[in-house]
């Protein structure tokens, strides 16, 4: 196939707009819908409900937005890629064939499920041979957290994908498998995009980038000219439009709000990058510096020129390990001297904690109001002295549960014995909440097989 | 003629781990040098003081003209560890547009 293909982005992230998949597949032509689901510590908060059900571990609330749409993407032959599997990518396919097969729809959809990227139960393994899953920051090997994991996934790249799609698939449901993977594979599978043809490849990974959080390329969270980019209430998800060259156009549908701007496209491709220059995934490492935009016409924006270098022999792995204990408490100081008051019932409060000697790794003390964002830099411009109101929020932590509990029942006594015109305990006692940390490793491709199924519903 | 960031840039940031990225655009391809000379890394780090416990690193986007901050250590151990309001480093971008430069007339 040479035409032009249209990928649509219908959720940028596990809590996006629910609106925005119908939207897409209703709203003018698209080829495929791609959904990402995965940020680095997902995977820990799905491997823990998979622990308490064996029929869980997935972003659950796909299944729903999938069984509103799929009789449109039966009618319209709009293909999907998800990586909405989670770590339980299987579980995930049946809970949408069972909702395909409500809609009267068995035999006339196909289900792909990508997995494999899951190492949790070949750690040790992995280990004993050698690979010593070093955290990338620090360089600890991961024998110092062993005992701790939570989940480890690979993550995997657009082939899976592809090869789902080339053995039929309408859907494709994958566990951990890159941000801009989803994009690519569609057009790798209708480009026919030889694996080393790596600008190709880097052009494809740009443009997953840019459409993989969704509103944010199409006036979402967008700087520039804020309070004039139109209708946001009605905004129009970002649809890749892409051609075999490997140049394509950023756009949305007719009658949405929001827009597209070389600025915003701009600040989407900036949105956690790196080192421009390697930009390293398991399809290849694309060059940031060589992208160039153009807006073609309004709300089109033309993205050309990415050149990308053959991939590596490795592939990054996320890991998620049980690190400890957090919690936050607020109350709220009104005026006159809320600043002042804020900062008294903080010194209370810390030296209250002093006197229990309790043992926090951290305590952290922030003014919303004044300077919870830019800390320093914020109290420095302004004159906070006349503030109407301060939020004192006060967090801590701690390898265990106990000093913080502890400190959960030493912020509501401030009300009455600590400083005046305080309000806003409304929400009770704040809860201890484990806290799970990221550690990211590398590992060699050749020991991660990724496995494709594909079924009919 | 003094002038703050805002002005006459643009950013996003993000996170990776404990990192946050800041990217900052110019508005007026005419400008991208004056970011290119005046935001350098070390003048980052020095606007950062206090609030980050990392090296600063600067990478240059002439294409799109716009450089990219790495802050290490700015997020209180990264995204689930952290206690600030901010643990993913979403608002630095408009905190480094605080910042105040020397633009020619």
């Amino acid at each position: 196939m040479s035409r032009a293909i249209r990928i649509a982005a219908g959720q940028g992230f596990w809590g996006d707009w629910p609106e925005a998949p119908y939207r897409q597949v209703t709203g003018g032509r698209v080829d495929y819908l791609m959904m990402d689901y995965l940020a680095e510590v997902t995977m820990s908060i799905m491997q823990k409900q998979k622990s308490r059900d064996p029929s869980l571990g997935y972003a659950k609330d796909f299944v729903p937005l999938m069984e509103r749409i799929l009789p449109i993407l039966a009618e319209r032959r709009i293909r999907v890629t998800a990586n909405a599997g989670g770590v339980n990518p299987r579980a995930c396919a049946a809970a949408v064939a069972e909702a395909a097969r409500r809609l009267g729809l068995k035999g006339k959809l196909k289900i792909g499920v990508v997995s494999g990227d899951d190492l949790l139960t070949r750690l040790d393994g992995l280990l004993a041979r050698g690979h010593s899953l070093r955290n990338l920051d620090t360089g600890r090997p991961l024998g110092d957290v062993r005992d701790r994991v939570l989940s480890a996934n690979a993550y995997l790249g657009a082939w899976p994908i592809v090869e789902a799609l080339r053995r039929g698939a309408d859907i494709v449901i994958t566990g951990r498998v890159t941000d801009t993977g989803l994009t690519l594979a569609p057009l790798i599978h209708a480009f026919d995009w030889p694996a080393d043809a790596w600008d190709l490849m880097a052009a494809g990974t740009v443009a997953g980038h840019i459409i993989e959080c969704g509103a944010q390329a199409s006036g979402g969270n967008c700087l520039v000219d804020w309070q004039r980019i139109p209708d946001l209430a009605n905004v129009g998800y970002p649809i890749l439009d892409a051609r075999p060259d490997g140049s394509f156009e950023i756009v949305k549908h007719p009658r949405t709000g929001g827009r597209i701007s070389v600025a915003g496209v701009t600040e989407q491709l900036v949105y956690e990058m790196g080192n421009p220059r390697e930009y390293i995934t398991p399809d290849c490492v694309a060059d940031f510096t060589t992208i160039q935009l153009r807006q073609v016409r309004k709300d089109s924006v033309r993205v050309s020129g990415v050149r990308g270098k053959p991939a590596t022999d490795k592939l990054k792995v996320s890991i998620a390990y049980f690190y400890g204990y957090k919690a936050v408490g607020t109350l709220v100081y009104a005026w006159p001297d809320a600043l002042a008051k804020a900062k008294a019932a903080d010194r209370i409060l810390r030296q209250r904690l002093k006197d229990l000697k309790l043992d926090f790794e951290a305590i952290h003390t922030e003014f919303v109001g004044v300077d919870a964002t830019h800390g320093r830099l914020a109290r420095e411009a302004v004159g906070s002295d006349d503030v109407p109101e301060v939020q004192l929020r006060v967090g801590v932590r701690a390898r265990d549960e106990a000093p913080v509990e502890r400190f959960t029942r030493e912020i509501a006594p401030l009300i009455l014995n600590g400083p005046p015109s305080v309000t806003g305990f409304a929400g009770g006692r704040p809860k201890p909440e484990e806290i799970v940390a990221y550690w990211p490793a590398l590992i060699d491709k050749q020991v991660v097989q990724p496995t494709v199924e594909v079924v009919e519903v | 003629m003094k002038k703050r960031l805002l002005e006459i840039a643009h950013a996003r940031s993000g996170d990776k781990g404990d990192t946050a990225n800041v990217g900052l655009i110019a508005l007026r391809p005419g400008d991208y040098p004056v970011l290119v000379k005046q935001v350098t890394a070390a003048r980052v780090a020095r606007h950062f003081r206090g609030m980050i416990t990392g090296k600063v690193e600067r990478f240059e986007l002439p294409n799109l003209k716009a450089l990219n901050f790495l802050l290490h250590g700015a997020l209180d151990g990264g995204g689930t560890i952290s206690l600030k309001t901010d643990a993913q480093g979403k608002v630095l971008s408009t905190a480094l547009l605080r910042m105040e430069i020397e633009v020619p007339r």
